[in-house]
C-alpha cells in the first residue's frame, strides 16, 4: 500500500510536530509513510471564503501531488472534508474535465488519521503511552463532515496511563471557522471563550483534537487567559510512547 | 410600529453590538438550551428520523421542482371552493391587495395571526398607514409589538425577552392597546399568558377581518395548513367574516399525502413536542363555518429568484421550524437582530441573500455570518445544506466584485495565498521567511505558551482580530517540509 | 376606498380581483428558474400528462416514507392514552354502557353546557348549537363533541367538523372540551390519520389543552383555546 501525508499548510508552517508524530506513528504501525514535497494546501481557505477561482490552481496542485497513492493520512480532519466534499465543486468551477476525473480519483482516498488507523488498518490500541488527564475536542468537520464518531475517542481510551475526561458541551464549535475567526472575531472569540471555560471545567491537563486550526484558537484563548492546559494535537497523544519520558 | 430592519449595519459590526448585551446573551444561552434538549428527546424517540427527514426533502423538492404545475393546481382547487386568489410579485403588491380588501370592507382594525410573510413584507406598516390597526395575537408577536420592538427569532420572535421584561411591557404598554395587563401581575409565565389571554379576548370577539400566514397549502386539495400552539390562529380563521391569508408560492406540496412527512417533522423540530397543540387545515369557504369571504394572496417576493439559483434553490423547502437558530453556535451568541431580517440565523443568512440578491453590504456580510459548523444542516428536518449554499453565496459576493478597480485586502491576500499554493517551491519560500520571522518573534516574545512554546505576542494590522483576544503561537523555526529535506523523513534524526 | 387608493388596488387586481399581470409574471419567472438542466433532468423522470382532478401528482423518484412499527389494539389504545395525559390534558377510559355517565361527571362542575348537533347523547340541562354567536360562546363553560379521528403516537385528536362535532368555534371559544372518541377512531400515526380524513372538509387537529412556549421556551398550558381538554376513550 502507497500511502502519503497530508500534512496540511497549517502543520507545515505552523504545527510541524504534528505532521512528525504522524509519520512515526504510522510508520511504528508498519506504514512506511511517503511526503510528496509538491503538495501545499487543500484550497479550503480559499474555497470557504468564497474565492473560487483563487482555489482552482491550488486543487491542481494537489491532486497532481498525491495522483498514485492508495491513502492520503493527514492529521486534520477540515483538510480531509475539503478534500472529500470540495475539490469537486471546485473542478466544476474550473469546467475542466480533467480536473475532474483527477478529483474523483484522489478525493475518496483522502483519509483523517482515526478513519485511517480505525477503519483501514483496523487499530485502536496503536501502543500509545500518556500518562496525563486529557480531555477532547470533536472538531465540527471531523465530526459532521465526516462522521467519524467515536473513532477518536476510542483511540484515546486505548492509550495506557491516560485519564480521559468528558468536554463539556464538546459538539458545540469553537468558533474557529478559518476566516470567520478574523471576518467575525467578536462571535469567533465569544464561542471560543465558552469553549475554553467548558475545557478549565475538566481539570484537564492536555486538551486534544484532530485539527490544530481549532486548537490554534482555543488554546490561543486559553494561554492569554492563564489557564495553564496546554493542547496536543491527537497524533502527537497517539505517537508517544515510555522512550518519550 | 417605528421600528425596522432597514439601515441594519452589516453583521460583524451589528453582532458587536449584541454581544456586549449581557442580558440577551443570558435570555439566548437559557432558552436556546432548553428547546435544544426537547428537541433532541422527541426527534430521539422516532424510530427513522432520517428516513423522515429525507421524505420531508423530497415532498418539498418535489413540490418546487414543479412550481408552476402545482400553483396552478392550488388557484382552481381553491377557486372551485369559493376562495379568491391573488398573485402578488413583491411586498407592495402584497400589502396593497390586502389593505385594499380592508379598505373595501371598511375596517379600522384586523387580528393577525402570527406568519413570517407578512412581517417579511412590513403589512403592519402598511395597514397603519392606511389607518387600520393590526393586533397581533401570537403571545410572542403580541410582545414584540406592545414593546415596539423587532422579531428576533422565527418561532418565538420575542425569544431575546425574559419574564420580567415582558410584565414590565405589558405593565406599561397593554392598556393603550385595550384591555390592561392586572394591576397585581406576576412573571410567572402562566400569568404573563393568563393577561395576554384577557387582552386579546375582547379583540377577538368583535373581530370580522383577520390576516394569516399559511404552513403550507395543498394543491392536490387547495387546502392551507396553519400549525399554532395557543388558539390565537384558530380564533382568527373561525370567527371573522372575512379572512385574507399570504402565502410565499413555496409553501405549496402537491399532494394531501405529503402532509405526512411535515406534519411529523415540523412540531419536532419546532417547539420539541410531537404535536403542536392545534393545525388548522381549511379549503375555501365552508358554508356556515368560519369565514363566509376568503382570500388567498401568492407572495413572490424575491423567492423565484432564489428559485432560480441551483444550489440555493434547497432554502425554498425551509419549513421555518427554527431548528437551525436553536442549534447555532452564532444565533445563540448574537441573537436575532444582528442579522438584519425577519429571518435570522443560519435559514436567514441564506433566505435573505438568496431572495435579495447581492450588492448591498448588509446582505453580502450574512453568508460569512457562520463559521460553517454543520450543525444546522444537521438538525434541518428538509435536510438543507446550508453550509453548502452559505459557501456558495460567498462565491456569488466573490465574484460580484472581481470587476472592481481597487481590490479589498482579504482578496489581494487570496490571490497572494492562491500564487504560493499553486507551487511547492513557491510555498517553501514563504515558509522559510516565515521560519525567520518565526526566530525573530520568539526571541522578541515576552509570553510562553503552555508547553513552552514562545508566543508572537500581539500582533499589529490585520493581525490584530486574532491576537486581540488570542496567543498566536510564533511560527516554528524549521517547517515540516524543511524536517523532512533535513532529515529524510525523520529516518536520520 | 379612496379614489386613489382604488386606483393603486385596480393597478394590482383586476376586475375580480386578482392581479392577472403579477399572475402572468411570476409563472413566467416561474418558469425560468427552473430552465436549467437540473430541472430538465428530473421533469424527464416525472410522468408528462396533465394529473385528473383530485389524482396525486406525477412523481419524480420518491424515497418511501418510514412508518412506525405497528401497533396492536391494546397497545394503540395504551398508547394514546399517555400521550394524550402527557400534554396535561384528562383522559379516561370507559365501556360504552359507562359513557353517558362518564359524560355527566366530566361536565358536572360546569353552570352551562353545550353539545354538537347530533351528538348521539343525552345530557340534561346541555343546549345543542344553533349558531351562537362568538359572545354567547364565550359564557358557554363546556362543550361536549365527538371526533373523526384520534393518533396514539402523537395523541392527537381529529374534528372535521361533521354530525357531533359542531362547527370550528364551538370547540374553541368554551373553556372546557369534552372529546368523546370511539377506540376504533383510533389510528397509529399521523399518516394513517390522513389517510381517514377528507381534505374537503375543515379540519382541526388537537393535541392536549392550548399552550405557549412563548416566554423562556417555557411550556404554560392555557392560553386562547380551551383550558381543559377531556378526552373519553370508549371501548
Amino acid at each position: 500500500m502507497r500511502v502519503a501525508i497530508l500534512v496540511t499548510c497549517v502543520n507545515d508552517a505552523m504545527f510541524p510536530d504534528a505532521g512528525k508524530a504522524t509519520v512515526r506513528l504510522l510508520r511504528r504501525l508498519g506504514i512506511d509513510v511517503d511526503f510528496p514535497a509538491a503538495q501545499t494546501c487543500c484550497a479550503q481557505p480559499m474555497v470557504n471564503t468564497g474565492y473560487l477561482d483563487e482555489a482552482v490552481p491550488v486543487v491542481r496542485t494537489f491532486v497532481d501531488a498525491f495522483a498514485g497513492y492508495d491513502a492520503v493520512v493527514t492529521p486534520s480532519g477540515s483538510c480531509a472534508a475539503s478534500a472529500r466534499h470540495q475539490h469537486a465543486l471546485v473542478a466544476e468551477r474550473a469546467g475542466d474535465a480533467a480536473l475532474a476525473d483527477a478529483v474523483a480519483e484522489t478525493a475518496p482516498r483522502v483519509r483523517e488519521l482515526s478513519e485511517f488507523l480505525v477503519d483501514d488498518l483496523g487499530v485502536t490500541d496503536v501502543g500509545a503511552y500518556y500518562p496525563h488527564r486529557v480531555t477532547y475536542h470533536p472538531s465540527c468537520h471531523t465530526l459532521r463532515l465526516l462522521g467519524v464518531g467515536d473513532r477518536p475517542t476510542r483511540l484515546l481510551q486505548a492509550v495506557r496511563g491516560i485519564t480521559l475526561v468528558d468536554l463539556p458541551g464538546a459538539r458545540e464549535c469553537c468558533g474557529f471557522g478559518g476566516t470567520f475567526a478574523v471576518k467575525n472575531s467578536d462571535v469567533s472569540v465569544a464561542m471560543g471563550s465558552d469553549k475554553a471555560r467548558h475545557v478549565r471545567e475538566t481539570d484537564a491537563e492536555v486538551l486534544v483534537a484532530g485539527d490544530n486550526s481549532c486548537l490554534m484558537h482555543i488554546g490561543g484563548l486559553l494561554s492569554r487567559q492563564r489557564s495553564g492546559v496546554r493542547v496536543a494535537h491527537l497524533a502527537e497523544v497517539l505517537a508517544a510512547t515510555e522512550a518519550d519520558r | 410600529m417605528t421600528h425596522t430592519f432597514v439601515g441594519m449595519p452589516p453583521f460583524p459590526a451589528a453582532a458587536r453590538e449584541a454581544l456586549a448585551n449581557t442580558q440577551l446573551r443570558h435570555n439566548l444561552a437559557h432558552a436556546t438550551a432548553v428547546i435544544r434538549a426537547k428537541r433532541a428527546a422527541v426527534v430521539g424517540e422516532v424510530e427513522d428520523w432520517e428516513g423522515l427527514r429525507r421524505a420531508g426533502a423530497a415532498a418539498k423538492e418535489r413540490a418546487l421542482l414543479d412550481l408552476e404545475t402545482n400553483l396552478l393546481r392550488l388557484e382552481e382547487e381553491l377557486t372551485s371552493r369559493g376562495a379568491t386568489v391573488h398573485w402578488a410579485r413583491d411586498a407592495e403588491e402584497a400589502n396593497a391587495i390586502v389593505v385594499g380588501l380592508a379598505q373595501r370592507h371598511g375596517v379600522d382594525e384586523v387580528v393577525k395571526v402570527k406568519s413570517m410573510v407578512t412581517q417579511e413584507i412590513g403589512l403592519n406598516d402598511a395597514l397603519v398607514d392606511a389607518g387600520i390597526l393590526p393586533w397581533e395575537t401570537d403571545l410572542a408577536e403580541l410582545i414584540v409589538q406592545l414593546g415596539d420592538d423587532l422579531p428576533s427569532h422565527i418561532l418565538v420572535p420575542a425569544i431575546h425577552r425574559n419574564r420580567a421584561e415582558i410584565r414590565e411591557i405589558f405593565l406599561r404598554q397593554m392598556a393603550q392597546a385595550g384591555r390592561p395587563a392586572p394591576a397585581l401581575l406576576t412573571d410567572e409565565p402562566a400569568a404573563l399568558a393568563e393577561a395576554a389571554r384577557l387582552h386579546l379576548r375582547e379583540k377577538f370577539m368583535r373581530a370580522s377581518f383577520a390576516v394569516s400566514g399559511a404552513n403550507f397549502a395543498v394543491a392536490q386539495t387547495g387546502t392551507l395548513v396553519v400549525v399554532e400552539s395557543e388558539g390565537n390562529g384558530r380564533m382568527c380563521l373561525t370567527l371573522p367574516e372575512v379572512l385574507v391569508s399570504v402565502v410565499g408560492i413555496e409553501k405549496v406540496v402537491a399532494d394531501w399525502s405529503d402532509l405526512d412527512p411535515l406534519l411529523r417533522l415540523l412540531p419536532r423540530s419546532s417547539t420539541g413536542e410531537r404535536m403542536n397543540p392545534y393545525t388548522s387545515m381549511w379549503s375555501g369557504v365552508t358554508p356556515g363555518d368560519g369565514p363566509q369571504e376568503v382570500h388567498v394572496v401568492l407572495l413572490d417576493n424575491g423567492r423565484t429568484r432564489a428559485l432560480a439559483d441551483e444550489v440555493g434553490r434547497q432554502a425554498l423547502r425551509c419549513i421555518r421550524c427554527s431548528a437551525c437558530l436553536n442549534t447555532c453556535p452564532v444565533y445563540e451568541r448574537t441573537g436575532g437582530h444582528a442579522y438584519g431580517s425577519v429571518y435570522p440565523g443560519p435559514i436567514g443568512a441564506i433566505l435573505n441573500p438568496l431572495m435579495r440578491g447581492p450588492g448591498d453590504p448588509q446582505t453580502d456580510s450574512l453568508p460569512y455570518a457562520s463559521s460553517l459548523c454543520g450543525a444546522c444542516f444537521e438538525v434541518c428536518p428538509v435536510r438543507i445544506d446550508i453550509p453548502e449554499v452559505l459557501v456558495h453565496l460567498r462565491s456569488r459576493v466573490v465574484d460580484g466584485h472581481r470587476g472592481d478597480r481597487l481590490p479589498t485586502p482579504e482578496a489581494v491576500a487570496m490571490r497572494a495565498a492562491s500564487w504560493a499554493f499553486a507551487d511547492a517551491s513557491r510555498l517553501g519560500l514563504v515558509e522559510r521567511a516565515s521560519g525567520l520571522s518565526g526566530t525573530v518573534l520568539g526571541r522578541l516574545s515576552r509570553s510562553v505558551l503552555p508547553g513552552g512554546r514562545a508566543s508572537a505576542g500581539r500582533l499589529a494590522g490585520p493581525a490584530t482580530a486574532w491576537t486581540g483576544a488570542r496567543d498566536l503561537p510564533a511560527p516554528p523555526r524549521e517547517s515540516f517540509r524543511q524536517w523532512w529535506a533535513r532529515t529524510d523523513g525523520g529516518r536520520d534524526e | 376606498m379612496s379614489e386613489a387608493r382604488g386606483a393603486e388596488f385596480a393597478k394590482w387586481s383586476n376586475e375580480d380581483g386578482t392581479g392577472a399581470g403579477a399572475r402572468g409574471e411570476i409563472l413566467g419567472r416561474v418558469r425560468a428558474a427552473l430552465s436549467d438542466k437540473g430541472y430538465a433532468a428530473q421533469r424527464a423522470t416525472a410522468a408528462s400528462a396533465a394529473p385528473a382532478p383530485g389524482a396525486p401528482s406525477p412523481t419524480p423518484a420518491q424515497p418511501a416514507v418510514p412508518r412506525r412499527s405497528p401497533l396492536s389494539g391494546s397497545e394503540r389504545l395504551e398508547l394514546f392514552a399517555e400521550r394524550v395525559a402527557d400534554y396535561r390534558a384528562i383522559v379516561e377510559r370507559c365501556a360504552a354502557a359507562g359513557l353517558e355517565e362518564a359524560v355527566r361527571r366530566a361536565v358536572a362542575l360546569a353552570d352551562s353546557v353545550l353539545v354538537a348537533p347530533g351528538l348521539p347523547l343525552d345530557i340534561p340541562g346541555a343546549r345543542v348549537d344553533d349558531g351562537l354567536t362568538a359572545s354567547a360562546l364565550d359564557i358557554v363553560d363546556a362543550v361536549v363533541t365527538t371526533a373523526a379521528v384520534a393518533i396514539a403516537e402523537t395523541g392527537t385528536i381529529v374534528l372535521d367538523h361533521g354530525s357531533g362535532q359542531g362547527r370550528r368555534a364551538i370547540t374553541l371559544v368554551p373553556d372546557r372540551h369534552v372529546c368523546i372518541v370511539r377506540a376504533d377512531q383510533v389510528v397509529d400515526d399521523v399518516p394513517d390519520a390522513l389517510e381517514r380524513l377528507d381534505p374537503r372538509r375543515p379540519l382541526t387537529w388537537i393535541s392536549g389543552p392550548s399552550a405557549t412556549s412563548d416566554i423562556e421556551l417555557t411550556r404554560v398550558e392555557g392560553v386562547h383555546g380551551p383550558r381543559h381538554l377531556h378526552v373519553i376513550l370508549v371501548g
